[in-house]
């Protein structure tokens, strides 16, 4: 955990807090839609995480216990307590993917930004991380970009293009 | 000529998703007025008659499972969509989703008002998040017109309908983890009593249906179950949405009738292997089904036919590996899948799978000892019977079909005389 980006109190800015709380509202508070929530918390967080002060904020303005908001949090893999970066891009670890050739695609998005899974670029653009399968096996090897789904990608030329798309 | 059907997928491309106009135009909601005009056991009786066995993977029969949730009383109960689809593999119901979402909310509402309840949940996989906004607007377009909500139609009977995300857990596709996770909480299976067709969703009876077993629920009450089953065979009547994917020339989700070979599917559908490999192994069902190899191609897909080759339709994934993958490291590859998706709630899964997933490595690399592929199906046996889950019942299939088609791969002498 990178505690010196989780503290601070940089990250909750008011303007935030005010949309934290809209997405709160959208979900009239509902306890039963926390997973929801955070989700679409975690899409307006610049590096796409939670960080701590937001978990305490949803936990006071949810009036729920913060050990819940965590047991959810480290959980579910969609959701992450430490910082990504603005893209993140998830590479597809699961069968279909890999007997399509994703080893080959991993090393082109690594020789493209130099990053392995895990790790972010150094101007915190892109993040990489292994995911299991997302759905999109009838376009293996494929990858997610904040969610976007981009197939067949078979070559190091194709991963570029993809890659460019992102700047 | 083609091989493929279209029953199930009858609208796929007929029509803007995005528009309920569209949809009407092309006659629809007709499934929702005829079942609306029918009583609840009639209805049940064409469930039951059409065969529709669950297609999230258990294979349980749909008419029994609604007969059951109608008899169960109580005025207020629960239909779920599982629209988690996390079984690697299969990508049917994301189809469905993207081409034909009026339908799918079509076989909710049948349900609903067949079983008795007042509202309906889809729990859709987070991975999925691109079509969250075409279900909230088809539900919204579909409230508009009068097909959902108070009072359907004059009929008396209401219905609504709640969309919840789920947040990539493989677990969650478990009929009681899901309603654990709409609960807003994390993803572990409940303890069993209370089922949940009794004590479900907000410990209210629920009825958990796959968005294909939805979907055919529709077209049947629409086109009439006749036109359903004379598709398929005596033992398998109807027809199926597979996800074939892989090495296949061209991967997609077909729907097909019951009793087409395995040799049909890989080679006229999906066009064969490409740049001329050869086809090494086979796997049904996703990563939790089983394997199988060229030797047995002509078996007919149904559930009796594989089921004799000991293998299962289970979530309808068709998955062709070639010769350029070894055995052992698809093994691992589902293993790494498991390994991942355990929820760590039982120690037969929990511990089953570490200890498994180290002599698959070693086996990886070759330096694996004597009595390790004893060990493992050793331990692979105690997670069938033992775990909690499903998950941990079937982490196994592959690795354990794998040793019966290839123990030359495993270091085991074939016997050359039987
Ligand atoms: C670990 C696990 C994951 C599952 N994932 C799914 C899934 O993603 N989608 C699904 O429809 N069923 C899934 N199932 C099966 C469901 O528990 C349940 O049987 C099904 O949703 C019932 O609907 P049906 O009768 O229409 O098939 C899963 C089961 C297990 C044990
Ligand atoms: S079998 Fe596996 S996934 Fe199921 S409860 Fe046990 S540990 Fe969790
Ligand atoms: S296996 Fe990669 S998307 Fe399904």
């Amino acid at each position: 955990m990178n505690s010196t980006e989780t503290k601070g109190f940089g990250i909750l800015t008011k303007d935030l807090a005010t949309k934290i709380d809209t997405i709160i509202n959208y979900y009239q508070s509902d306890s039963t839609k926390l997973v929801g929530i955070l989700l679409d918390i975690q899409d307006v967080i610049p590096k796409q995480y939670i960080p701590r002060e937001v978990a305490s904020y949803v936990s006071e303005r949810m009036n729920i216990p913060l050990s819940k908001i965590y047991d959810v949090i480290s959980f579910y893999a969609a959701l992450s307590d430490v910082p990504r970066a603005d893209y993140v891009i998830q590479l597809c670890d699961s069968v279909v993917c890999k007997v399509t050739g994703n080893t080959d695609l991993r090393d082109a998005i690594s020789s493209i930004l130099g990053i392995n899974e895990g790790e972010a670029t150094a101007d915190g653009k892109y993040w990489l991380e292994y995911t299991p399968c997302f759905g999109a096996c009838d376009v293996s090897p494929a990858i997610r970009i904040n969610g976007k789904v981009h197939g067949y990608l078979t070559s190091k030329d194709s991963v570029k293009a993809v890659l460019d798309q992102y700047q | 000529m083609s091989k493929t059907v279209s029953f199930i997928t009858e609208n796929f491309g007929k029509y803007d998703p995005n528009s309920i106009d569209s949809y009407l135009s092309i006659g629809g909601f007709t499934a929702v007025k005829n079942a609306l005009a029918m009583s609840s056991k009639e209805i049940i009786e064409i469930a039951t008659k059409s065969a529709v066995k669950g297609r999230g993977g258990a294979a349980y029969d749909t008419g029994r499972k609604w007969s059951q949730a109608a008899s169960v009383p109580g005025d207020n109960k629960v239909v779920i969509c599982n629209a988690d689809e996390g079984e690697p593999c299969t990508f049917k119901d994301r189809n469905i989703i993207e081409k034909d979402p009026f339908r799918l909310l079509e076989g909710m509402i049948i349900a609903g008002y067949t079983v008795g309840a007042q509202n309906g949940y889809i729990y859709l996989r987070e991975e999925y998040r691109h079509l969250r906004s075409l279900l909230r607007n088809a539900i919204q377009q579909t409230m508009d017109k009068g097909y959902l909500g108070d009072n359907i139609m004059d009929s008396g009977f209401s219905f609504h309908i709640h969309l919840y995300s789920g947040a990539g857990a493989y677990v969650c596709g478990e009929g009681s983890t899901l309603i654990e996770s709409i609960e807003g909480k994390s993803g572990r299976p409940r303890i069993k009593p209370p089922f949940i067709k009794e004590a479900g969703l907000f410990l209210l009876p629920t009825l958990v249906n796959n968005v294909e077993t939805l979907a055919i629920a529709a077209a049947v009450l629409q086109n009439g179950v006749d036109d359903y089953i004379k598709y398929g065979t005596p033992d398998s009547p109807g027809t199926k949405i597979i996800s074939l994917a892989g090495n296949v020339n061209k991967p997609g989700a077909y729907e097909i009738p019951f009793g087409l070979t395995l040799r049909e599917i890989i080679y006229d559908i999906g066009g064969g292997i490409p740049d001329g490999h050869k086809l090494l192994l086979f796997q049904l069902g996703g990563a939790s089904g089983k394997i199988g190899s060229a030797n047995i191609l002509d078996t007919p897909y149904t559930y009796q036919g594989l089921a004799k080759e000991g293998l299962v339709v289970g979530s309808g994934g068709v998955l062709v590996v070639d010769d350029r993958t070894r055995v052992i490291d698809f093994v691992k590859s589902i293993q790494d899948f498991f390994i991942h998706e355990s929820c760590g709630k039982c120690t037969p899964c929990r511990e089953g799978n570490r200890q498994i997933a180290k002599i698959i490595d070693r086996f990886v690399e070759g330096n694996q000892k004597p009595d390790d592929l004893h060990t493992a199906e050793r331990f692979a046996n105690i997670m069938q019977n033992c775990s909690f889950c499903g998950l941990g019942e079937t982490a196994q299939s592959a690795f354990l079909t794998a040793i019966k088609h290839f123990p030359e791969e495993f270091g085991i002498q074939q016997e050359v005389a039987k």
